[in-house]
């Protein structure tokens, strides 16, 4: 036993020497027109020899390091959280004053936090759609970006063209990617598991190569810029108003001074309202016979079919709602950045939005809000690691996957009051 | 009196080369308990897929209260009243009872999706309907106090009794049951035995039954038919099949 543990700590440790070597201990640098391999400076590698001797030792002596994790007591979570009742009526004043906090906060923090959070709420509604495909209809999809990316060019191309504003576009997005998600739900109807997520991850590649090669009207590569940004009610949140004579801008019409910090506020308190409207809507939906229709479809087609249910209404339907979300943020995205191309939405967007997904817990709303955002505000607070980011990104992974391999907030089963 | 609900003429179903179900003849009348019996690998439950649409037929005719009904799409023939279960329990594991009883009163619910997101007195009247239907035959089966569990942490016979249920809240009437009683104890075989007969008796529902259980078959039938690699080998009564000189060959082999 204990020598084949020492085999094993032998065994970590190597391959740890290995990917430290490949990964940390040598470097591909220019010098002049050539490319020449630089080693690690000493520091670095008296890290490396640190993380493998780490890794030996814990390997080592694994079974006690287990039994002193297990002796912490856990804290317990049921006994701290109020009463199931009381909870029901403390639930509607948590989620208000949730909501105030949100509306209050951007006024108090720097710019750059604003713009963050925004970022942070598209991620939100992001995997918000993505959690109806995968995580109740489950149903893998690998090309969810390509709905986000019809959305927000949706948006881009009517505002270039049409000069229609955001308010119209919103809906117009949302239906033009649910539209996207039918065409697509067809020829994937018999598809399931590995097969399905091949189509999809497909699908998100031909609509990004599209977008990068209809130059003509997409822009190619070079992106759509100056997309207008939304207003409020009219009222602009640039400098000057530019749409004609009697356009009046924001700080004009309430005798402010031009501050560029309301234009990002305001955008941060739209995201806010979308992201609370998808949330109500889909909370709803989960509740509905639809949403109970598209979990017994993931736990047994066979069976849903024997009672009844049109199990092509039904991917359908999943697929159609998700990509509309997925248009929602889309749209706001691009009205956000006032520039898109193709860029922005390659593979691996769609491979974050899976992964908070799934490392929220499937079918979990809040546990899919924690997760996106840990998941955008993480790689923003490492960004001095900016290097390793996709390496600190795997470990997370791996660890989640170790200790909670249902999710962060595994999904709740509604519990249904029974009268008599 | 009793009138013809289900009327099964000729059913042949070819795999390839292979013939599974051979000229199949079924008769099933209102409230009758029908039994198909027959060696392992006969093609009994290719004839449950022929029936519920599962498989489409090379062959034959399905009639359902005088409509074909061979060649439909699995649902619409569970929504013309012909609902089966499985030889493996096929419950939604994840679900909670009492959402397993729900989605299958999924065509009953299924109003618009606006009455639904804005709560409509009638899509509440619709959901407390489902709900009291749902909780009466929770009833039925003993299942009640459960209605929260987790389906996949229920017992393997509680499991079983879920699953008719199940069918029985998409008010069927014709149930066919495949092989209800593997796996349960005789007790739990009992039981059972006692809720077949209540659900043709007081809930005027035909069953139609494959089960390797003599006892139980020979005890609650009204017909059975003996299927022998997938040929009609005998029908008859109880009575009939169980001196049946072909039946007991085919059982039992040859001397």
């Amino acid at each position: 036993m204990t020598t084949s543990k020492f085999y094993n700590a032998i065994f970590a440790a190597g391959i740890t020497l290995i990917l430290a070597c490949l990964m940390i201990g040598v470097k591909l640098d220019t010098s002049g027109t050539q490319l020449a391999i630089k080693g690690a400076s000493a520091a670095q590698w008296t890290w490396i020899g640190g993380g493998i001797a780490l890794v030996f030792l814990s390997q080592l002596f694994s079974g006690q390091i287990d039994s002193l994790f297990k002796s912490i007591p856990k804290p317990n979570i049921t006994t701290m959280l109020p009463e199931e009742k009381k909870m029901a009526t403390l639930k509607p004043w948590l989620i208000a004053g949730l909501i105030v906090i949100m509306v209050i906060w951007p006024f108090m923090v720097s710019r750059g936090s604003v713009d963050l959070a925004t970022l942070t709420l598209i991620y939100i509604m992001l995997g918000l759609g993505l959690n109806i495909v995968v995580g109740l209809a489950g149903l893998l999809d690998l090309g969810f970006v390509a709905f986000y990316a019809v959305g927000a060019y949706t948006y881009a191309l009517l505002s270039e063209y049409f000069g229609l504003s955001f308010w119209v576009c919103l809906p117009i997005s949302a239906g033009a990617a649910a539209l996207f998600g039918f065409v697509l739900g067809f020829p994937v109807l018999r598809l399931r598991g590995d097969y399905l997520a091949i189509v999809t991850l497909g699908f998100g590649e031909i609509i990004r190569i599209l977008l990068n090669n209809w130059t003509n009207v997409t822009g190619g590569p070079s992106g759509i810029s100056g997309i207008a940004k939304p207003t409020l009610f009219g009222l602009e949140f640039t400098r000057k108003a530019k749409g004609g004579e009697d356009a009046m801008t924001f700080h004009e019409y309430f005798n402010l001074d031009y501050s560029s910090s309301y234009k990002v506020i305001f955008l941060y308190l739209i995201a806010v309202l979308l992201v609370i409207f998808v949330i109500y809507l889909i909370n709803r939906l989960m509740r509905m016979p639809i949403g109970r229709a598209w979990e017994a479809l993931r736990e047994d087609e066979i069976a849903c079919r024997s009672l009844g249910l049109n199990k092509t209404a039904i991917k359908l339907s999943a697929f159609t709602i998700g990509a509309s979300t997925a248009g929602f943020a889309g749209a706001f995205f691009s009205a956000r950045q006032g520039f898109i191309s193709p860029e922005s939405f390659i593979f691996i967007e769609s491979a974050i939005i899976l992964a908070i997904v799934v490392l929220g817990g499937m079918g979990s709303q809040v546990g899919i809000i924690l997760a996106a955002i840990i998941m955008t505000i993480l790689p923003e607070l490492a960004r001095e690691f900016s290097e390793y980011r996709m390496l600190l990104f795997g470990l997370l992974m791996v660890l989640m996957m170790r200790w909670r391999p249902e999710g962060l907030i595994p999904m709740k089963r509604p519990q249904l009051e029974l009268k008599q | 009196m009793s009138q013809l609900l289900l009327d099964v003429n000729g059913l042949t179903m070819r795999f390839g080369g292979l013939v599974a179900v051979n000229g199949v003849n079924l008769k099933v009348k209102n409230r009758q308990i029908v039994s198909v019996i027959g060696p392992n690998g006969a093609g009994k439950t290719t004839v449950f897929n022929c029936l519920s649409g599962f498989y489409i037929p090379t062959e034959g005719s399905v009639m359902l209260k005088n409509e074909q009904i061979a060649g439909l799409k699995d649902f619409h023939i569970s929504r013309k009243g012909l609902v089966r279960t499985f030889q493996h329990v096929r419950l939604f594991q994840k679900m909670t009872v009492i959402e397993n009883m729900l989605v299958a009163q999924h065509r009953h619910l299924n109003t618009n999706l606006i009455s639904g997101l804005f709560k409509t007195p009638n899509y509440r009247r619709l959901e407390r309907d489902a709900m009291n239907h749902a909780m009466h035959w929770l009833e039925e089966v003993d299942l009640l106090e459960f209605a929260n569990r987790e389906a996949g942490n229920l017992s393997y016979g509680q499991q079983r009794r879920l699953e008719i249920a199940r069918c029985m809240v998409t008010q069927p009437e014709l149930l066919m049951l495949d092989e209800p009683a593997a796996g349960l104890n005789p007790n739990e075989t009992k039981e059972l035995d006692e809720l077949i007969i209540k659900l043709r008796d007081e809930h005027e529902i035909s069953v139609l039954l494959i089960e390797h259980d003599m006892s139980l078959v020979m005890g609650i039938s009204d017909h059975i038919y003996v299927i022998a690699q997938g040929t009609p080998l005998a029908d008859g009564s109880p009575e009939e099949i169980k001196n049946n000189p072909d039946v007991i060959k085919a059982y039992l082999g040859e001397e």
